[in-house]
């Protein structure tokens, strides 16, 4: 092993040194640009955060199978208003990729609108199901249905606010001149990933509790 | 040491270490002594993979002794040592053979379990929303009943402590609760003839904090230890009131959880007159390590008398300690039982055992 | 900045090192160390102090419950409180110390280095990952107060979900805080290995401790979710009146265990797999020979965590299992031996015609590899069922994961930590001490948990304060083992406290290593290096006629 001194790396290097030596902190490295390191954290997060849901998905199915009525008598669900949510929150996907697509052509009021619209239908989602939670003759624990209705519904809507968060944390950063633009923009991005893995989340949470329970 | 001298010591080696092996495999005496028809199936299954354990355990130490001893450092020299970075065939030996020895293991340990009755349960379990189903000669409603009404004390509590979290909707109650408790059967079976089937003994074991008892529904018999005769087949139906138990009788070799809310079942021969231990091997609270009795293996004589005996004295006084924690309806159950005796489920084991 | 030569071909004695003082504003101060700092080597060192730690405090739980177990009867401590001891034992060694420390510790401090980055992908989520883990560890402190959670580490319910409800909860949070920083730093690993290497450094010549930490990585990633949801729902059992394992209301306890098992089974292989890197860096120093099979053993980390993950109902094997899992897991199991084996194999390997320095990080290298041969052919014996049906939860099993994991992960950190002790502060380890401290824990290891494994197959249950008098014998002699593992670690926290501060002084490479880490100061400044250093040989390359190298100076 070796150390070779070429002039650059001894430049940045010198550049570098200074600086910390000054504040002491992390910046980027001069040795190493990594733009798309935090793309990639988010998807490797993602990938194990859908495991959580997987194992919420199969749980519902063993309670699924230890009951011959499923869900029992009693604790049905309503189709009308979810449909509805499920239909706003699969349309605020293609919102928020306008968004993207405004920034990318550097057009930072047209992607504040686009993500300020995705936060509302993100939140008219939430206000849906909590109207949903308080007109249910059935709580939490009234049976093992109720339990991953709740447990599933609920575990699915904090990620829903936290993309809410994500998005109007966006929102406001980008009202900064520049900070934001068609070649920086990993927050914009990482905000729309996260929005979309919630999405295909509840396509698939809606199918199993909403449309294959109704299903004869 | 020449090639020759040290290929022969290596083969010298070799051929004790084998001896050895095979010596201790058969003969460590690390088990108990072999009470169940199960038990020497396993301790053969045991005996062989000691016996390949300690080839390999005195291959690897020895490689591992002999190098650290032979390659040290010699006194003052500094240098590297050999520059070897693999062997691609000594590689695909030492894959290959653990390999093979795995998967030769595998196959013997699905042999054996398949003689230990592991596969064929008389009751295969069926889906878990099926019902219950009939099953000759156990008389289980009066259990089941109390099983289901000794609710564990928490969930008694997590229900108050819910009352406020949970809205005040209605509790509907479940329309399909008891086909959901009791209706699959995991545990050990039974081929000793091929109509796995025909059990001549049938007892109901009941796991709590901190007790066994076991009741013998065709008899009317409830006791704190278990009595078996000699040479029969006998089935343990089990049940938990409260938490996970597992029954384990160290010289039966088998061991079974015990699930609140699963019948689980063991059904083997017990082939040697003796007492043994019954543990509970599932931590199941504080005093999880007094949760023991015996079992007791008579011969067909002493068996009847020990029948005739309790039957006579079926007093509570026979049910241990546990009588405190019984609910009523558990308290009642072997007298409902006894009650409901019929000429029919009499005679059958008891023209077997006398 | 001085650099010695990594490594000396037929030069009869090093040239003396250099030390140059690195200055003062490119090192921490001692008080930097109790903040939220995002330097990977001071996280690492935060997580090894934390994990030495609670290593005292989780072997004090032991030597209490040893204690109990002289006798039969329960005449030491309450057997509730016993049975918190069992559960926060377990909880601690494993959560607190044996991952923290592997992972925690030795991975944040040294992948960078080996692999030639300044930091880690994401410094501040990685500071953040370590704070989690002090509130964790006060949740668990507080769950005593409450009678301690009592349901084993496992925490099977019905019993966790009745026995002292309000600790099980605070041990749950403990639980999720920590694997909530486990996903942080497994993350914040893959991305680092794989985005932040210096150009130079190919996948497939990274030194093996990089392997064996992508391997516990993708495990953590893959396992934790599901225990969160397990661990989860249990707490909804609890405080909110779901019944997801109450079988009186259309639950089942089964399910808990499945969750449970998916994770934690895997969690064995998350304590193993790094302490596995470990030796891979241990032995070839010290043997001073390229490690034999180096791909081998690179791809049999993944393949361990690859099956590993298909092998959980294992632990299920006297559960509500059916048979044709029993079937199914008894050979996924065993297929985890062929992996380990090509390790065990390949360190034997290393070690011949190598010439071994026997410093004291060799002999914890050479004394795990023989305790984990036996406790890898105990560990096969455990994968077939009717074998398993009779020792399962018995002290067989105790014996045989104490082997793995206390001969196994224990003594592989005390070889990493005599091994990096020098880089990590500047100083040696005094080696006296050091050798003294191997032979008390190498016979205590023996003498506590030998006996275990006559105990499990004559008989005697696990988890128990009191048992049947016939095992009185054998229980006294773990017990003095026991003692004996307590004693041990007296030399060598001495040794560490007294060498931090008053050993000799380290070279930057003090043992001729040829990785990465090496090619800096001990300590390493911050941000690592000037100047990124340049891979031109393999991180194990000994005893090759390489060029030599012409190490440039600055």
């Amino acid at each position: 092993m070796q150390i070779q001194d070429s002039a650059i790396d001894a430049q940045e290097a010198l550049i570098q040194v200074a600086g910390h030596g000054e504040h002491g902190v992390h910046g980027d490295h001069g040795d190493h640009a990594h733009p798309d390191l935090r793309t990639m954290g988010l998807i490797t997060f993602l990938l194990s955060e859908s495991l959580m849901f997987g194992a919420l998905f199969a749980v519902y199915f063993v309670m699924k199978g230890r009951l011959g009525q499923w869900p029992p008598e009693g604790t049905e669900v309503e189709l009308l208003l979810p449909a509805l949510n499920t239909s706003v929150l699969i349309a605020s996907s293609f919102v928020i990729h306008k968004g993207e697509e405004a920034i990318k052509k550097d057009d930072v009021a047209g992607m504040q609108m686009w993500y300020l619209i995705t936060a509302a239908m993100g939140i008219f989602f939430l206000g849906g199901q909590v109207y949903e939670y308080t007109h249910l003759s059935y709580g939490l624990g009234t049976n093992t249905f109720s339990n991953c209705f709740y447990l599933m519904t609920g575990f699915h809507g904090l990620h829903v606010l936290i993309g809410v968060c994500m998005i109007l944390g966006v929102w406001w950063r980008s009202r900064q001149d520049g900070h934001y633009s068609s070649v920086k923009h990993t927050g914009i991005e990482m905000a729309e990933i996260y929005w979309h893995f919630v999405d295909v989340i509840w396509i698939i949470m809606f199918s199993l509790i909403y449309v294959l329970t109704k299903l004869p | 040491m020449n090639r020759t001298t040290s290929l022969v010591l290596v083969i010298i080696a070799g051929i004790l270490g084998t001896i050895f092996s095979f010596w201790f495999g058969l003969n460590n005496h690390l088990l108990p002594e072999q009470a169940s028809m199960q038990a020497p199936l396993v301790d053969d299954l045991f005996n062989v993979m000691v016996v390949i354990g300690t080839a390999l355990f005195i291959l690897t130490e020895g490689l591992i002794v002999y190098s650290m001893i032979r390659f040290r450092q010699p006194p003052g020299d500094e240098t590297d040592g050999a520059d070897i970075e693999g062997n691609l065939p000594l590689e695909i030996v030492w894959t290959a053979i653990p390999a093979v020895i795995v998967i030769g293991i595998g196959v013997y340990s699905v042999e054996v379990y398949e003689d230990m009755g592991g596969l064929h349960l008389a009751s295969p379990p069926g889906h878990m929303h099926v019902q219950q189903p009939e099953s000759p000669g156990t008389e289980m409603a009066g259990m089941d009943s109390a099983a289901m009404a000794a609710m564990p004390p928490g969930s008694a509590m997590a229900a108050t402590m819910s009352a406020d979290m949970a809205k005040a909707a209605p509790v509907i109650p479940l329309p399909e609760a008891k086909e959901q408790i009791a209706s699959s059967y995991y545990g050990i079976g039974n081929r000793l003839s091929d109509e796995a089937d025909e059990i001549d003994l049938t007892v109901n074991v009941t796991g709590m904090q901190f007790a066994w008892l076991f009741e013998y529904p065709d008899l009317g018999i409830t006791v704190g230890e278990l009595h078996l005769p000699v040479g029969r087949r006998v089935r343990l139906q089990m049940k938990a009131v409260d938490v996970i138990h597992s029954f384990w009788v160290p010289q039966f070799r088998l061991k079974q959880d015990v699930i609140p809310g699963e019948e689980t079942r063991l059904q083997f021969v017990a082939t040697l007159p003796g007492t043994y231990p019954v543990f509970c091997a599932e931590l199941c609270g504080s005093y999880h390590g007094s949760m023991r009795t015996q079992t007791i293996v008579h011969s067909d004589e002493d068996y009847a008398e020990w029948v005739k005996t309790s039957q006579v004295a079926a007093k509570p006084s026979k049910v241990p300690m546990t009588v405190a924690q019984l609910s009523d309806e558990e308290y009642l159950a072997p007298y409902a039982q006894e009650i409901g005796l019929n000429a029919e489920t009499l005679p059958k084991p008891s023209t077997r055992s006398f | 900045m001085t650099q010695t030569n990594p490594r000396v071909i037929a030069q009869p004695t090093p040239p003396p090192p250099e030390i140059e003082e690195v200055p003062s504003y490119r090192m921490w101060k001692w008080y930097d160390y109790f903040t939220f700092n995002v330097d990977h080597k001071l996280i690492g060192i935060q997580y090894i102090v934390m994990g030495f730690i609670f290593y005292l405090v989780g072997g004090a739980m032991a030597i209490a419950m040893r204690t109990e177990l002289r006798t039969p009867d329960p005449d030491f401590v309450d057997p509730s409180l016993y049975n918190a001891l069992l559960t926060n034992h377990g909880t601690v060694m494993i959560f607190l110390w044996v991952i923290p420390t592997t992972i925690g510790g030795f991975g944040n401090y040294f992948i960078p280095l080996m692999i030639g980055a300044r930091d880690m992908a994401f410094p501040k989520l990685n500071a953040l990952a370590f704070w989690l883990n002090p509130p964790a560890a006060l949740l668990l402190a507080v769950s005593f107060i409450y009678g301690g959670a009592q349901a084993g580490w496992t925490s099977y319910p019905p019993l966790s979900e009745i026995t002292a409800p309000q600790a099980q909860v605070l041990w749950v949070a403990a639980l999720i805080l920590i694997g909530t920083s486990s996903i942080m730093g497994s993350l914040n690993f893959l991305v680092t290995i794989w985005k932040m290497r210096v150009p130079s450094l190919p996948l497939l010549k990274m030194p093996l401790f990089c392997w064996s930490i992508i391997a516990a990585a993708v495990i953590a990633l893959i396992g934790t979710p599901p225990l969160t949801i397990g661990l989860l729902l249990l707490t909804f059992d609890i405080l909110f009146g779901t019944s997801f394992y109450k079988p009186d209301a259309g639950g089942t306890v089964v399910l808990y265990q499945h969750l449970f098992w998916f994770y934690s089974h895997p969690a064995v292989y998350l304590m193993v797999l790094p302490v596995f890197g470990v030796m891979s860096e241990v032995i070839p120093v010290y043997a001073r020979k390229p490690i034999f099979g180096y791909t081998a053993i690179a791809y049999s980390s993944l393949a361990i965590s690859f099956v590993g993950l298909f092998v959980w109902v294992h632990h299920m094997f006297t559960s509500g299992t059916a048979p044709w899992m029993r079937m199914f897991f008894t050979v996924s199991t065993l297929l985890v031996a062929i992996p380990t084996g090509v390790k065990i194999f390949s360190w034997v390997a290393t070690l011949w015609q190598g010439k071994i320095r026997y410093t004291s990080a060799m002999l914890f290298a050479v004394g795990l590899l023989s305790m984990f041969v036996f406790g890898g052919i105990t560990g096969v014996t455990l994968a077939a069922v009717p074998f398993d049906l009779h020792v399962h939860d018995s002290y067989y099993i105790v014996g045989h994961f104490h082997y793995v994991l206390f001969g196994g992960s224990v003594f592989g950190i005390y070889a990493g930590v005599y091994h990096w002790f020098p880089k990590m502060t500047g100083r040696f380890l005094d080696e006296r001490l050091g050798k003294i401290h191997f032979v008390m824990t190498f016979f205590g290891t023996h003498l506590t948990f030998l006996p275990m494994h006559n105990l499990g197959l004559s008989g005697m249950p696990r988890r128990i304060a009191m048992y049947d008098p016939q095992f009185q014998a054998l229980n006294q002699l773990c017990t003095w083992g026991a003692y004996l593992l307590a004693l041990s670690i007296v030399p060598f926290y001495f040794n560490v406290i007294y060498s931090w501060i008053k050993g000799k002084r380290s070279s930057g490479n003090p043992w001729n290593a040829l990785t990465l880490e090496w090619t800096t100061d001990s300590p390493p400044m911050i941000e690592n290096w000037e100047v990124l250093p340049v891979v031109t040989t393999g991180p194990y390359d000994y005893g090759k006629d390489r060029q030599e190298e012409v190490r440039q100076t600055d």
